[in-house]
């Protein structure tokens, strides 16, 4: 049987197609409808989700190669929205229609996971793979160095 | 001129607006409602059904205060800034406000949220709404008081009796206010600027924690319990039309329901459902899948089967090498060009574009026992309920359409022919349907921006300014898709950026040519400014260089003194406000360009390789004018660095949302500029995502946006699409200085930019 964990609770899918990409299974059958669709072939980002902490686009991730696996979503980011990434996407009012700002989100949290301190050329690698039509990239790109900055006045805080 | 009634005690508006207490409806003056929308005039007490209430807002007993928002949120912040401008007048507490969206309704005036209008159209009568419930706030207060209401003032969501202090909180008025008259719009007192508390201030957006937790609603978002989901094969041709289908592999994928076939529109299309076939499951990858099934063989279609995109580009561009009609004319450019010594000529090409809005077309509706609700992303609620109507053969009242939030619109949502899909489906299967179009679907089912072709020639005197200027545009009119027939650009795009050539040149004369549509053409952000500035803004800068003088100083000499442009004999709608309110101001053009050049530094020596291009447009009454910095390396690689973009659209009511569609009218630029084309091909548009049709990505948009606001107290002008034209032009004569590449067609991507 077909078990793995979002936002950290067990889900069961049975009678889903477990060849369906994660992203139907979430928005069709679970309701999580924060993970956008976009274009369905991994080239746009809206539907970033972390996969054990890496982030994926789950358009073309089938819900079977999730066994064991723990995913989760822009829902499950923080349990009152108030993620350091998030609060700092707020700070520089960065979404305009907002539609892509989950998977940006995902992606930038994923960057920081990894490099908390990153220049500008490498945000814009890292969130090269997200496309925001509405055109929000400096914001991001600001958002992303304020994010930063917070994430190591709070690890400072806690020595 | 608007009107504002006390509807506290009527029952009539139902479906309008929840609340109590005290409400009231704002009538707008005509100039609201669309051509063509016929109601009576001001209401009697009895038939308010008739009225043409464009907003509401309404104070309940608790304090709180709704506000009706009537035009779309798909970016631009409308649905906060426009609620806050009535809060502000009323002094009310943003965190005891709520904002409510409106579902379609003609007494609501337009509710298109297009053609950069909204503030346009919104901002005095939301002013009025607030000024007006302030002042019988107060003078409920006065009653109450047994004082005079001169010394009744509102004060931070409560009237505050200035002499003795006394303060009652909204909410305790709203009883006494309900049952008094509306004092007459010449008799209410507006705050002077240093009062305000939201308008000219930077305001959070109202969605903003819901668009960074997920929360948000889109339209994709809705499912209705008992919903089904579909997804339809178009003909790749427009008009094409199904010859056959066997669905019977489509039917045995797990989860489809069943394979419905929808009847093939027609032209004119308009607003109609294209057709084709669809599939209907209990979750949107089996309606893929099941897609994937089908075995179609689609009709040919007459008019539209030989379709080739750059052959015809090609045709247009012959097209405007010939007169055309003649659609402005001053002094004689015949006779100066017959005698001029220095003549310069330049054709530009622009291509189809695909908006490509984030969110693809979707749709919900749910048809039953006569009725239809609706739940779209939609930038026109009305025209998706009058359209739906016409398909199904109902009344519109019986046709109830909700607007979620939109991702991204940009125009393509204006059309409402996925709305009409959902429920012409809903009607066939028995439930909600949702219709979710594919990032292919709508790349290829769009209503595309038209492909273009603009001439201009142009003779020099002795000092190189111009005395004669000819321009002939080319494209097939967005009109052609709500009327057969139609052989060329029609007056409003004229009237973008084209016949209102704000230069001081002694001779002009402009020219439309003829060019017949076979794809369902569109309006997209700016629309036809997009060519015709390019067209425009490119000329000058080739000019500029060809007479060896300064582009900033060369184009500010063409300008010329500062006036009002007038345009005698000419059909110029001014995006539809009267000149006498919004003239052709050749100052604000001017200074908005200085402004811009200043910040950026124009003038300062570049290396090899790099360098400065600038571009000034009018256009949706505002003024924007842009400096690009890019690097052209030896390779050809472009790299943009930085862009300035100036904009007076006067007054500002929210500058960090102008900021933020400047910010992002630069990115669409740099979209179109470096990647926008969609092609034809044996009729079938060839593009189908991202990955063919690209769009500007974090590394290659601009290192650096720095946007400046000219401080202005005129009346507001457009915001959402005056940035967008300059960007394209300013881009490619920054390349000229950079390379020496003249750039006279899009996209970049298109053009070896390599030099020695």
């Amino acid at each position: 049987m077909l078990r793995f964990q979002i936002n950290g609770k067990d889900v069961d899918l049975s009678g889903v197609d477990p060849d369906t990409p994660l992203l139907w299974v979430l928005r069709d059958h679970l309701q999580l409808t924060g993970t956008r669709f976009g274009c369905g072939k991994t080239l746009c980002g809206a539907c970033t989700v972390h996969v054990d902490d890496v982030s994926m686009r789950s358009c073309l991730l089938p819900v079977k190669l999730l066994q064991g696996k723990k995913v989760t979503t822009i829902e499950g980011l923080s349990e009152t929205g108030d993620h350091v990434v998030q609060r700092a996407w707020r700070e520089h009012g960065v979404p305009q229609c907002g539609y892509c700002q989950s998977g940006q989100i995902m992606s930038a949290v994923a960057l920081l996971a990894t490099n908390p301190k990153p220049s500008d050329t490498e945000i814009d690698i890292a969130m090269s793979g997200n496309i925001c039509r509405c055109g929000t990239y400096p914001r991001i790109r600001a958002a992303i160095h304020t994010a930063a900055r917070h994430l190591k006045a709070k690890k400072g805080g806690d020595k | 001129m608007t009107t504002v009634h006390n509807l506290s005690r009527r029952s009539v508006l139902k479906g309008l607006v929840s609340g109590s207490g005290l409400l009231l409806g704002v009538q707008l003056g005509s100039s609201v409602f669309e051509a063509g929308f016929e109601e009576a005039a001001g209401a009697d007490a009895g038939s308010l059904a008739d009225l043409k209430v464009g907003l509401f807002l309404s104070i309940e007993r608790s304090g709180t205060v709704t506000i009706l928002a009537s035009r779309s949120e798909m970016g631009t912040g409308i649905r906060t800034v426009l609620p806050l401008v009535a809060a502000d007048e009323l002094d009310a507490h943003r965190d005891r406000i709520e904002i409510e969206q409106a579902i379609g309704d003609r007494r609501l005036g337009s509710q298109n949220t297009d053609g950069s209008k909204s503030i346009r159209q919104l901002y005095q009568p939301m002013r009025e709404a607030g000024a007006t419930a302030r002042a019988m706030l107060e003078n409920a207060a006065a009653k109450t008081w047994k004082v005079p209401a001169n010394e009744c003032r509102a004060q931070g969501h409560a009237i505050v009796h200035s002499p003795s202090g006394r303060k009652l909180d909204f909410g305790a008025l709203v009883e006494t206010a309900a049952g008094m008259a509306v004092p007459k719009t010449a008799e209410l007192t507006f705050k002077s600027p240093v009062q305000w508390r939201y308008v000219g201030k930077d305001n959070p957006i109202v969605d903003l924690h819901d668009l960074t937790t997920g929360a948000g609603k889109f339209g994709l978002d809705i499912t209705p319990e008992g919903c089904k989901f579909a997804v339809i094969a178009r003909s790749p041709v427009l008009g094409g039309g199904v010859e056959s289908v066997d669905a019977r592999q489509a039917k045995a994928v797990r989860g489809v329901i069943d394979v419905v076939e929808l009847e093939e529109g027609e032209a004119p299309f308009g607003y109609l459902a294209l057709g084709g076939v669809a599939v209907i499951a209990d979750n949107t990858w089996a309606a893929l899948r099941g897609r994937d099934a089908l075995q179609i063989k689609w009709a040919d279609s007459t008019d539209n089967q030989d379709y080739e995109s750059d052959a015809y580009s090609k045709k247009l561009q012959l097209s405007v090498s010939k007169p055309g009609r003649v659609v402005r004319n001053t002094g004689d450019v015949d006779e100066v060009f017959g005698a001029s010594k220095q003549v310069i000529e330049a054709s530009y090409n622009l291509p189809h574009l695909a908006h490509a809005p984030m969110e693809p077309p979707c749709a919900v509706a749910h048809f039953s026992n006569g009725r239809v609700e609706a739940w779209a992303p939609t930038q026109n609620p009305q025209a998706s309920q009058t359209a739906i109507a016409q398909a199904l053969r109902l009344t519109p009242a019986k046709v109830t359409v909700h607007v979620t939030l939109l991702g991204g619109g940009f125009g393509r949502k204006s059309k409402p022919d996925y709305v009409v899909e959902a429920a012409l489906l809903s009607k066939r299967v028995g439930a909600p349907v949702k219709v979710t179009w594919t990032r292919e679907d709508d790349l290829r089912h769009d209503y595309y921006h038209s492909v273009a072709a603009v001439s201009c020639k142009a003779a020099v005197d002795g000092s190189g300014r111009p005395v004669a200027w000819l321009a002939r545009a080319a494209f097939p009119s967005l009109t052609s898709t709500f009327r057969n027939g139609v052989k060329g650009p029609g007056d409003a795009e004229l009237g973008m950026g084209f016949v209102d050539l704000p230069y001081a040149i002694p001779n002009m004369r402009f020219e439309a040519c003829d060019a017949r549509n076979h794809v369902r053409i569109g309006w997209l952000r700016s629309v036809a400014n997009v060519y015709h500035a390019f067209a425009s803004c490119s000329f000058t800068d080739e000019l500029a260089d060809a007479v060896e003088r300064d582009p900033l100083e060369y184009t500010l000499d063409l300008i010329g003194k500062s006036r009002k442009v007038a345009l005698p004999g000419v059909k110029y709608p001014n995006y539809g406000d009267p000149l006498a309110r919004h003239p052709i101001d050749t100052g604000r053009l001017a200074e908005v360009l200085k402004l811009c050049a200043a910040q950026a530094g124009w003038g300062k020596s570049m290396p090899k390789g790099r360098g400065l291009g600038l571009a000034v447009h009018r256009s949706f009454v505002s003024y924007v004018a842009v400096v690009a910095d890019v690097e052209v390396s030896k390779s050809g690689d472009l790299t943009i660095h930085r862009v300035d973009i100036a904009i007076d659209c006067g007054l500002v009511i929210d500058p960090d949302r102008v900021r933020a569609q400047m910010e992002g009218s630069v990115v669409f630029g740099v979209s179109l500029s470096r990647y926008g084309k969609i092609t034809a091909k044996d009729g079938r548009i060839v593009q189908g995502n991202f990955d063919d049709y690209p769009v500007v990505r974090m590394p290659d948009s601009p290192k650096d946006i720095q946007v400046h606001l000219v401080k202005s107290e005129a009346t507001p002008g457009g915001v959402g699409e005056p940035g967008v034209p300059p960007v394209a032009p300013a881009i490619c004569a920054a390349i000229f200085r950079a390379c020496g590449k003249r750039v006279r067609s899009l996209p970049l991507s298109e053009h070896d930019l390599s030099w020695s």
